[in-house]
């Protein structure tokens, strides 16, 4: 056990959250648990149908309501669109209706009981259109279109798209149709992965303000202040001096919280009363309307020779993206990114679609369409291992991408540590040793190995650290804590790039008005990319603190060095040394002016050579670094009820440095357990185009019970060279290889071959009983 | 709101409501009461965010009616701590990384606290039985686990 510690030095310590104290006691604040004065409650109208063309609405009932402030309909919303790769999104259904439960209308009212009344009062009519529920169906010759005006709209990236197909991506390294000639052993088959929910334990919601000169200001449920100030404003037409967005305390993030759910709605509600607006979904609202993982449907294909030489991969993948495309281009493009996998396979095809259909918008979620590839390419490298009577892992090994290789595409990997990820594992695990002990005669226990990597990075950063008058600092980052650490993580950055304690760095909440500009808590990037420029930052304040030091002390300022405590003093000459405090009120009062450093950057190593791959419509030139990871599962799997369990696992994941462990941990151990709801129970049900289990009652996602204790989190630190006292990011690697590792567990249990997730007591029984059949 | 008069002794304060009928104990707290250390996470019972302790038993705060309540005693997360001093639960939470997000924690210290006061040597085994009913989506529920070892190991 790692235990955490209060407070004291800085990175590579296991420090308690800064806001630890008021978690522990009730006083942290959520959005639901905000309010201001005078402020109005909101409920959203849900579509009852599909795909419809809205004719118009009958509001008097609702706006007869005593306490009802106003009623909003698509037609009260301004024509703007928001979208993070194709600006295809309203704020609110206008004109069509693109999903069964989309909101389309919203009523603001004294209290949400009477906005929630009044909004079942509101009559649409509209005029039902077929609905395309399926990819395929979305393809057919003459399907429905869902976006008739798709052409028309913004995009920020070369998109192939069409009719339905919101974005075609291919990725090739090789010869891929020449390569199998070559190849003693091809496997292929197809694939699919159900549709995982979130399901943060806090529901999402906002509450917008309003000044007498009509500027808003909003907080909501988020992991980007400055994604929720772009989207509120694009879809309002807004502009963004017009719109300051805060956060309060977040109740988790894995990808639900980066793109809209209803700040527009609270905006254009507090425009139009003039007055304070909160609207909290409810748990089915929230299921029903945010966003989801997306369910994949993949073609795979790998070949090897008889020495267990991987030597070509063809992965083709089909994504339902849902009625607007958020995230998903990204997360196509990204999934072929990583479908070869950490290894050396010279002849790689990768290429996918993503298709508009009639339901709720998939987007991103922990892992970022890697669970799903890595899911088929590592359950395919043990079918291989078997047919060539090989070890799997040592087949992996063979195989693994070594130091200095590049990643698929050509992009340049600086650092990689999978070589000791899989040393430690393995012999943490005892690969080779029998895999747990069976319970029972009907039992079947087995073991599983996958590997994975994942990037850190993306876009836009930024850190201002800023000495107050007594010398001690203000470390102001617009980088939302989501609940994984961040703002214990970069304070940790900041205090040991200054040598200072932690209790002398407070962290600034972020605020659109006065951060430095952060794309988000996403993509594992914050301890790497913002903790990047706070490290440059706090390198600026240290060069003015030497500038005045040298000043004071009447020598270079080369000839200076940062303290521990908040000193600084001449090298070499332990006693001639002034403090913080005393450089800090000569800049205040004196000369130089008060202190601070900022720093701003933006990703920009390419992640395609054009030398060395194809790359067509890819959402992303510059992605980010590469973390490495190799988790070993032990499973027991009933045969009488199919059910399989996971019984111990060991998880070691290369994150550059571990700049606070128990975090680290906490994200490993996070992720394993989501990673292994997606394997083995989660799945979100269609019945047409209604969802049927939009409750925690009928969604399982793992409790205590269902979850192993031995859990064995295992840090591997490869530094990252420009990353933050060498570290990368951890966030979403963790659940990366977790299905992967636990199909191959069961198939090594009980020799069936799982092809879709979950893996559910009834397929893998019906799996069991149809290879004895075949027997 | 016109309803039925009634006292509660919140964290061991009195208080005198007046509540409808369909009030949940949970309204009661959050918005009455200011006290919004129980969460809405499900509503339904499920997920266990707005756990609280009804004469000393832990129950759901959404599904218990307030009019059901006269004079009980009610403890929030609010009331675990003595002033500043963090209960042992707490502070084991603390020290072992058991909170990220925060939002399960003030239902997962509760229930851990009732099950602390009976339980003074528990297993790994009693203790995830005994919190099966309170999810959390961030930890993978080790730490949570070693917290509450943690605790019995400090108070034994």
């Amino acid at each position: 056990m790692n235990e955490a510690k209060p407070f004291g030095g800085g990175v590579g310590e296991s420090l308690a959250r800064p806001d630890i104290r008021e978690k522990l006691v009730g006083r942290a604040r959520y959005i639901a648990d905000l309010s201001q004065p005078n402020m109005l409650h909101a409920a959203i109208l849900q579509s009852p149908v599909a795909h419809a063309r809205i004719n118009g609405y009958d509001t008097r009932a609702a706006r007869a309501v005593p306490g009802v402030a106003a009623v909003l309909t698509g037609a009260d919303f301004p024509d703007g669109r928001m979208g993070a790769f194709i600006k295809d999104e309203h704020a609110i259904a206008k004109d069509k209706i693109r999903y069964l439960g989309e909101p389309v209308a919203v009523v603001a009212a004294e209290t949400e009981a009477i906005a929630r009344h009044a909004a079942k009062l509101i009559d649409i009519d509209f005029e039902e259109l077929p609905a395309v529920l399926s990819p395929e169906a979305a393809m057919i010759d003459g399907a429905p279109l869902i976006h008739e005006d798709l052409d028309t709209y913004i995009k920020i990236f070369p998109a192939i798209c069409g009719r339905n197909v919101a974005s075609e991506t291919e990725l090739a390294e090789g010869d891929v149709a020449a390569a199998w000639a070559g190849c003693d052993v091809i496997v292929e088959d197809d694939y699919k992965t159900a549709p995982q929910a979130h399901l943060s334990i806090e529901p999402c919601g906002a509450l917008a303000d309003i000044d007498e000169a009509g500027r808003v200001t909003l907080w909501s449920a988020n992991q980007s202040v400055f994604r929720v100030q772009a989207n509120v404003c694009e879809s309002l037409k807004l502009p963004m001096s017009k719109l300051r967005c805060l956060t309060p305390k977040i109740g988790a993030g894995f990808g639900n919280k980066m793109e809209p759910h209803v700040q527009p709605l609270v905006v254009q509600l507090a425009l139009a009363t003039g007055r304070p607006v909160k609207l909290i979904l409810n748990r089915a609202e929230d299921f029903e309307t945010v966003r989801a993982r997306h369910p994949f449907k993949i073609r795979c294909k790998t070949g090897a020779t008889n020495d267990g030489t991987l030597v070509a991969r063809e992965v083709e993948v089909l994504l339902d993206g849902g009625a607007y495309s958020d995230d998903s281009p990204g997360v196509l493009g990204y999934s072929l990114l990583m479908a070869r996998g950490p290894y050396r396979i010279p002849n790689t095809r990768c290429a996918g679609k993503l298709v508009y259909t009639n339901k709720m918008r998939f987007g991103a979620f922990r892992g970022f369409g890697n669970p799903q590839v890595s899911f088929a390419g590592e359950t395919q490298i043990d079918e291989i291992a078997a047919t060539l009577g090989m070890d799997p892992l040592e087949l992996r090994l063979k195989n693994m991408a070594q130091p200095g290789d590049p990643w698929f595409g050509g992009g340049k990997v600086a650092s990689n540590g999978l070589g000791e990820c899989v040393a430690k594992a393995k012999a943490a695990a005892k690969w080779g040793a029998a895999p747990g002990k069976a319970t029972s005669s009907t039992v079947k226990c087995g073991r599983g190995v996958a590997f994975a990597a994942h990037i850190s990075g993306l876009l836009g950063t930024g850190a201002i650290v800023r000495m107050l008058e007594d010398g001690s600092i203000v470390l102001n980052t617009g980088a939302v804590d989501i609940g994984q650490g961040s703002d214990t993580v970069l304070t940790q950055i900041c205090a040991s790039a200054l040598k200072i304690p932690v209790s002398q760095v407070a962290l600034a909440s972020p605020d659109t008005d006065g951060s430095p500009y952060n794309w988000g808590t996403t993509a594992s990037r914050v301890t790497y990319t913002t903790g990047r420029s706070v490290a440059a930052a706090a390198k600026t304040v240290e060069a003015e603190i030497k500038k005045h030091a040298g000043e004071l002390l009447e020598c270079a300022p080369v000839d200076l060095e940062l303290r521990e405590g908040g000193k600084v003093g001449v090298k070499g000459v332990p006693d001639k040394e002034i403090s913080f405090l005393e450089v800090s009120l000569r800049a205040h009062w004196a000369a130089g002016g008060p202190i601070v450093g900022s720093d701003t950057w933006v990703f920009d190593q390419p992640s395609v050579d054009p030398k060395r791959a194809i790359a067509r419509g890819l959402p992303f030139p510059q992605i980010g670094v590469y973390s490495f990871g190799c988790v070993i599962v032990d499973v027991a799997v009933d045969t009488v009820t199919g059910k399989a369990e996971v019984s111990e696992a060991w998880a070691a994941m290369d994150v550059g440095r571990a700049i606070n462990p128990a975090a680290v941990e906490g994200q490993i151990e996070g992720g394993f357990v989501q990673g292994m709801g997606f394997a083995l129970m989660e799945e979100l049900i269609w019945d047409g185009g209604r969802l049927v289990n939009p409750s925690m009652m009928d969604y399982k996602a793992p409790t205590f019970r269902d979850t192993p204790y031995a859990i064995h989190s295992i840090i591997v630190e490869e530094p990252e060279p420009d990353g933050p006292f060498g570290a990368k990011g951890v966030g979403e690697i963790g659940l990366v290889p977790v299905p992967a590792a636990i199909a191959n567990a069961i198939r090594d249990a009980v020799g069936i071959q799982p092809r879709s997730l979950p893996m559910t007591p009834e397929r893998n029984l019906r799996a069991m009983l149809e290879r004895d059949d075949a027997a | 709101m016109t309803g039925h008069p009634l006292t509660l002794k919140v964290n061991g304060q009195e208080r005198a409501l007046s509540v409808s009928a369909t009030r949940t104990l949970l309204e009661t707290l959050r918005e009455d009461l200011a006290l919004t250390g129980a969460k809405r996470g499900c509503n339904q019972g499920v997920c266990g965010a707005c756990t609280v302790l009804v004469d000393g038993q832990p129950v759901r705060g959404c599904l218990s009616l307030t009019a059901n309540c006269d004079g009980a005693e009610v403890t929030t997360v609010e009331g675990l701590a003595d002033g500043n001093v963090l209960s042992t639960v707490q502070q084991a939470m603390a020290d072992t990384g058991a909170v990220q997000c925060g939002f399960c924690t003030s239902g997962m210290l509760i229930s851990a606290f009732a099950f602390l006061r009976d339980n003074s040597a528990p297993t790994v085994d009693d203790i995830q039985h005994a919190l099966s009913g309170n999810l959390c989506r961030c930890s993978g529920y080790r730490k949570i686990v070693d917290s509450i070892l943690l605790a019995a190991k400090r108070v034994a």
